[in-house]
């Protein structure tokens, strides 16, 4: 019998809040945390994207002026939300030597980066920082984490684009599955709200261009979606295996019941349009959790709001659930903050664990008119779920035909 | 040209600037490592923005030289002279 792993802590700093009380206070009600951007760079390079949804608290409000320093944004998004999720779990003595890290991030220092080479070119390498390394390698976050909780027992940095955040709280289960560690803080970080991304995402299609009606664009399932807004942020949920959270008297959000991560093998960016490889990572994770279709109550979808990626979810999720797929309530939380990118999986996690916890499917803005090819029960006004045993999903996919699905439990 | 006097105080405005080390804890008799504990990444950021500040060139084979504040302060001093 596989130890089990249960969600003690919660952190978060994303578009609609800067901490977990405030993001579901928001998410619940339903608000928009997607606004004109008003960088000089969007008009100085003339970017077709003019919209992002930026944190709603801004990480120099939070951290140390020097802290903030030696740091690449993505860091010091993932540090904020580590550190929330870290005083949330209420440890206060543990064996650090069984404390481990997987943070994931799509991206990770593309800032200092891509500030490093601005400066070469413009001041020559003696001035390029010295801690441009460590602040652009994509494992810098989890390794800042490692560092500021004292987490020994490895500190890993899943990639896999937009399942990243996702991916990392798999790996996390695994961890103390396998034994190797007792506590994993688990998470996903992004900060890549600059032109050059914004332009590459935009060159593929992939963003919203509604520019003039920000708070309407990110609009997942609804006919006239035309792509996703890049957002930025961090989310951090403290896994904790289920004798050692009993031992301490620790408060439990919820079980981790279930993960899985699949490959398309398809394409490189495109879905399957058929949905295969979600299909088996929603089976495979619900086998993983010892759940059938008809335990499932709600879905944290990954529904972007792109043309292409929002229609072979519901097909995967059909397959998967069967006609009990109708009965489930679907939230797309991402037509709140936009697309997190690496962090969103993490994010959502969190959501989907006090969507458990407090029994309630947070709200999805913007679903004026659903596509009819797309006929899921869709939470527009946060809706309350059953009393009992209750399990609900979260997917993510990722570009390179990356998906990811976790199952949590009530506890 | 700067004097002594201002090369420190612009040195311990360097050094806040990186470490959050209080300005007044910049004297000339300190360790860079030993007393205010600034690791080599931290110091190459000192000596990068010393050069830009004051104008001046110290090469990497220099900075092993400068254990002291006052070693650095005598260094720029020399330097510009």
């Amino acid at each position: 019998m596989a130890r089990k792993v249960v969600v003690t802590g919660l952190g978060a700093t994303t578009p609609i809040g800067g901490d977990v009380p405030t993001l579901w206070q928001n998410v619940v009600k339903g608000v928009s945390g997607v606004r004109q951007l008003t960088d000089d760079w969007v008009e100085k390079y003339d970017l077709p994207v003019k919209i992002a949804a930026k944190l709603s608290v801004p990480a120099e409000d939070v951290l140390g002026r020097v802290e903030m320093k030696r740091m690449d944004p993505s860091t010091q998004y993932g540090v904020i939300a580590a550190r929330e999720a870290w005083k949330d779990s209420g440890i206060e003595e543990i064996d650090h030597d069984r404390l481990a890290v997987a943070f994931a991030t799509g991206i990770g220092g593309v800032w200092t980066l891509l500030n490093g080479w601005d400066t070469l070119r413009e001041k020559g390498p003696r001035r390029v920082l010295p801690m441009t390394v460590p602040m652009l390698m994509p494992n810098g976050v989890a390794a800042a984490v490692s560092l500021d909780l004292g987490a020994r027992a490895g500190a890993h940095t899943p990639v896999s684009a937009c399942a990243s955040g996702t991916e990392a709280v798999a790996v996390g289960q695994e961890l103390i599955r396998s034994g190797k560690a007792d506590v994993v803080m688990v998470g996903g970080a992004e900060a890549a709200i600059h032109p050059m991304p914004l332009a590459a995402f935009a060159s593929m299609q992939a963003l919203s261009k509604r520019n003039d009606d920000p708070e309407h664009a990110s609009r997942p399932y609804d006919i006239d979606r035309d792509g996703f807004v890049m957002g930025e942020g961090a989310g951090a949920l403290v896994l904790e295996a289920e004798e050692h959270a009993l031992a301490r008297g620790a408060r439990i959000y919820a079980e981790l019941a279930g993960t899985s991560v699949t490959a398309d093998a398809y394409h490189i960016t495109a879905p399957d349009p058929e949905g295969l490889g979600a299909t088996r990572a929603l089976k495979a994770a619900m086998f993983d959790a010892r759940v059938q279709p008809e335990d499932i109550v709600h879905v944290n979808a990954h529904a972007t709001s792109t043309p292409v990626g929002d229609k072979p979810e519901y097909t995967a999720l059909k397959a998967a659930l069967g006609d009990h797929v109708e009965n489930v309530a679907v939230s797309a939380t991402k037509s709140q903050m936009g697309h997190l990118l690496g962090a969103s999986g993490a994010v959502e996690a969190v959501l989907t664990v006090l969507a458990v916890h407090e029994r309630k499917a947070p709200a999805t803005i913007n679903l004026d008119h659903q596509d009819p090819e797309i006929p899921l029960d869709v939470v527009t006004d946060a809706r309350d779920l059953p009393q009992g045993d209750i399990v609900a999903l979260s997917n993510s996919f990722g570009f390179g035909g990356h998906n990811a699905v976790l199952v949590v439990r009530s506890h | 040209m700067a004097s002594n006097e201002e090369i420190l105080a612009g040195l311990a405005e360097i050094i806040n600037e990186e470490t959050g080390l209080a300005p007044e804890a910049v004297q000339p008799d300190k360790s860079f490592t030993d007393d205010l504990d600034i690791d080599s990444i931290s110091m190459m950021t000192i000596v990068v923005n010393a050069e830009e500040k004051f104008g001046v060139r110290i090469p990497d084979e220099e900075v092993k030289n400068l254990s002291t504040v006052g070693d650095a302060v005598d260094f720029i001093s020399k330097a510009q002279a």
